[in-house]
């Protein structure tokens, strides 16, 4: 305790130096716990994926549909638990600049095979009973003030009416929440049945499948019987697990992991030699001193932990108010206004954060530590 | 009153002196130069994907180039036009001809999936089906590797960029589109354009491969000259027939690049901003300790009969002289290590990869080093203020 207090003594004496490289420490920690958060958001969830649920879409590409009797054909499968089918809308809401997701899908089969979408019985109720109903996400349904009851104009851009009409209307029955803040709560969700009946061209097909499997362990097998059941039909298929399928997706906007990291290790080299560099200056002024704890008994290891010990608080309390701070600018939303589906301060990131103060901590210490350590006594009183 | 002769002449030889004695300062000037470096390196490095991506998006744009789409659609993606649709479209005036007949190119749209390189995971390429008309409109296009597709055959070329990012699409491999096999019998660069992220093959049988009869997507014309654009979108936006919309290539390539030019220069300005705070700080510990380093030194010469204006200017310059060599080792760094380095991103609006090559423009590069000047000089202020207000007595007594 008394050692702790001769730490902070230490980082008082030249507090504006001490405030400055706790800031730009700070900084260095706001950067790396929101990009982890922007990290996670172009992942799209890739780890809360359901580890029992493939996605199977056209081998081509997803852009191409699937036929609908598919469906019973892959429900005979062996290993398939449960099947459904969920379909692309692409529609306009006012602005193309108002982009969410729409799907149509076939409510009773997608609320039970996405139980992450959490929906009142009332409003599934009124899913069931209403042709054109809609239920859409939380975060979406905030984003436009939209209730329940209220009808929503979409202007196609593929799936034109009977006719020729471009514009579609449905009416919010419900407006689901996502299981945990890993769920992305955007998206809107209408009824297949009513979509196939009224729009022109297209009836009977379908964007993708999602298949439950009995037991995730067989997942891959069960892709392989998928796909070998449509094996040389007129829409061969592929199918892989979700996680592996959103894994691709989020690949598709380029190697994010290694952009993250490299930024992260140009701000955290440079913060080191900042850290560096007043530890250095610090051991360098109380040369003096340290060699008087010397004489006074302190042993060549407590000096060095000593040393140590006051480059990892400034590190830990640097760091501890960047996440801080990253924290709070993440919960004020994400910097393209509704462009990233999810967007939260990812908790692992906590740990990793406080490895990463540690290891700075330490890093910055070690070689002004040492010298410390290695001070002659008699050396060092003289100066 | 100090003359400005005699003030400017103080300014000098104090910062002459503080400049001579940066190197006994080595480590702590070390620091900051690097840090600002640092960050200079980066943003230009985030700016520079930014700048590539658009200069890919927005390059070969020819004015004379205008693309006709059903209205309602922004992309090609999502557009649909009739056979008998083209053919009015072709017919309009202010249409260029050839040989051919009216420059006017039908094409469709589709993507397809292929492993790309990098990860080995599936990503979106852009399938074109064109008729011969197409490379008379697009005059970019240039066979580099190989030969052009035959009409009526399973043939495909492919542009540069795309064989660079994604696997299986060298000459005699072969690709699956629609229920068919596809051979690549060529390769073709594009001006650095966009189209070298596609492939491009007979439309005909495209049209057969996707089931979509005589059908197209949208229709690429090559005008007379420039100016008959407005004549050529007035004619089909009043014709019955036609429920379309009209607009230059280079008007619909600048649409397309805006929602990610704009993602990832709005992330490499917001990192660049962080950073900079950071490096501001880093600048103002530099320069406090030279500062602090020199008490005596400063109050000497103050005591000496110098003015407080003249040791501001000193320290200035002092911080100015780092964040100018921050700025150019961050710049250079970025330049050497990113400048053209490939990569391919999706673009949301064509649901399509897009190649390109990092881009490290001049602007971007003299907008590195003016940041790096500009945090150099906020993190030298204090420490300036705070030299010039030393109280004389009492510094030349430290020590």
């Amino acid at each position: 305790m008394r050692l702790f207090r001769l730490i902070l003594a230490n980082l008082a004496r030249r507090k504006l130096r001490t405030a400055l490289t706790a800031l730009s420490i700070m900084v260095a920690f706001v950067l790396f716990g929101y990009l982890a958060a922007i990290r996670r958001a172009l992942d799209q969830g890739v780890s809360v994926a359901g580890a029992d649920r493939l996605l199977t879409r056209q081998k081509v590409s997803i852009t191409q549909p699937l036929p609908e009797s598919y469906k019973a054909r892959i429900a005979r499968l062996a290993g398939v638990r449960k099947v459904t089918h969920l379909t692309w809308f692409g529609g306009i809401y006012q602005d193309p600049k108002n982009f969410f997701g729409q799907m149509a899908v076939v409510p009773e089969e997608f609320l039970e095979l996405f139980p992450e979408y959490l929906l009142a019985d009332e409003a599934r109720e009124a899913w069931l009973r209403t042709r054109n109903g809609a239920i859409v996400g939380r975060r979406t349904a905030n984003r436009f003030g939209w209730k329940v009851g209220d009808r929503i104009p979409l202007q196609a851009t593929v799936w034109r009416k009977k006719g020729g009409e471009l514009l579609w209307e449905f009416e919010i029955v419900g407006i689901y929440d996502g299981a945990s803040k890993a769920t992305d709560d955007t998206n809107f969700y209408f009824r297949y049945d009513y979509f196939d009946e009224s729009r022109e061209f297209g009836r009977g097909l379908v964007g993708w499948y999602s298949v439950r499997v009995h037991d995730p362990n067989e997942a891959a097998a069960v892709a392989e019987r998928i796909d070998s059941e449509f094996a040389n039909s007129p829409h061969e298929t592929k199918t892989e697990t979700e996680g592996a399928f959103l894994r691709g997706w989020a690949r598709q906007i380029g190697d994010i992991t290694t952009i993250m990291v490299a930024i992260l290790s140009a701000v955290f080299f440079t913060i080191l030699l900042v850290a560096g560099n007043t530890m250095a200056q610090s051991v360098r002024e109380r040369i003096n001193e340290l060699g008087l704890l010397k004489a006074l008994g302190f042993t060549d290891r407590q000096v060095l932990g000593l040393v140590l010990a006051e480059s990892c608080v400034l590190a830990g309390v640097g760091g501890s108010a960047g996440l801080a701070v990253a924290g709070v600018l993440i919960s004020a939303g994400d910097p393209t206004r509704g462009a990233l589906p999810i967007f939260y301060f990812p908790s692992e990131t906590v740990t990793v954060g406080v490895v990463l103060m540690l290891g700075l901590g330490f890093a910055a210490g070690i070689l002004p530590a040492l010298q410390a350590m290695r001070l002659e006594v008699a050396e060092a009183l003289r100066r | 009153m100090m003359g400005i002769r005699n003030w400017l002449g103080q300014a000098a030889s104090v910062s002459k002196l503080g400049l001579e004695t940066i190197w006994e300062r080595k480590g702590a000037s070390a620091t900051a130069v690097v840090g600002i470096a640092g960050v200079v390196a980066v943003a230009v490095a985030t700016l520079s994907i930014a700048q590539g991506f658009r200069r890919t998006m927005t390059a070969g744009g020819d004015p004379a180039l205008a693309l006709v789409l059903r209205s309602g659609a922004d992309t090609e993606m999502m557009s649909f036009l009739w056979l008998p649709d083209t053919r009015v479209i072709a017919d309009a005036p202010g249409v260029a001809r050839s040989e051919l007949g009216p420059l006017a190119s039908p094409e469709l749209f589709v993507v397809i999936n292929l492993p790309k390189r990098d990860t080995g995971t599936d990503a979106n390429v852009p399938l074109r089906g064109v008729w011969p008309v197409a490379f008379q409109v697009n005059q970019a296009i240039e066979i580099c590797a190989g030969r052009n597709f035959q009409p009526g055959r399973n043939e495909a070329i492919v542009g540069i960029g795309a064989v660079r990012e994604f696997a299986g699409l060298e000459l005699g491999q072969s690709i699956q589109a629609g229920h068919t096999q596809w051979t690549i019998v060529g390769h073709f660069r594009a001006r650095g354009s966009l189209a070298e992220s596609e492939i491009w093959t007979d439309a005909t049988l495209l049209q057969n491969a996707y089931h979509r009869g005589n059908t197209f997507q949208s229709v690429w014309v090559r005008l007379e000259r420039p100016e008959a654009f407005d004549q050529f979108k007035v004619a089909l936006l009043s014709d019955p027939r036609l429920n379309v919309k009209v607009l230059r290539q280079t008007e619909y390539f600048a649409d397309q690049s805006a929602t990610v030019y704009n993602l990832v220069n709005g992330l490499g300005r917001l990192i660049a901003l962080l950073m900079g705070l950071g490096a501001v700080f880093g600048a103002w510990n530099t320069m406090h300790s030279a500062v602090a380093a020199r008490t005596r030194e400063i109050a000497t010469l103050r005591a000496l009969g110098f003015g407080a204006g003249p040791v501001v200017v000193a320290v200035l310059v002092e911080a100015l002289c780092l964040g100018l060599a921050g700025g150019v080792l961050g710049g250079l760094v970025a330049y050497g290590a990113f400048n053209g380095y490939r990569a391919a991103t999706i673009n949301w609006q064509s649901f399509s990869q897009v190649a390109f090559a990092f881009t490290v423009t001049p602007s971007l590069l003299v907008e590195g080093i003016a940041y790096a000047t500009g945090i150099a000089l906020l993190g030298g202020l204090f420490p300036a203020l705070r030299a010039a207000r030393l109280p004389v007595a009492t510094a030349l007594r430290e020590l």
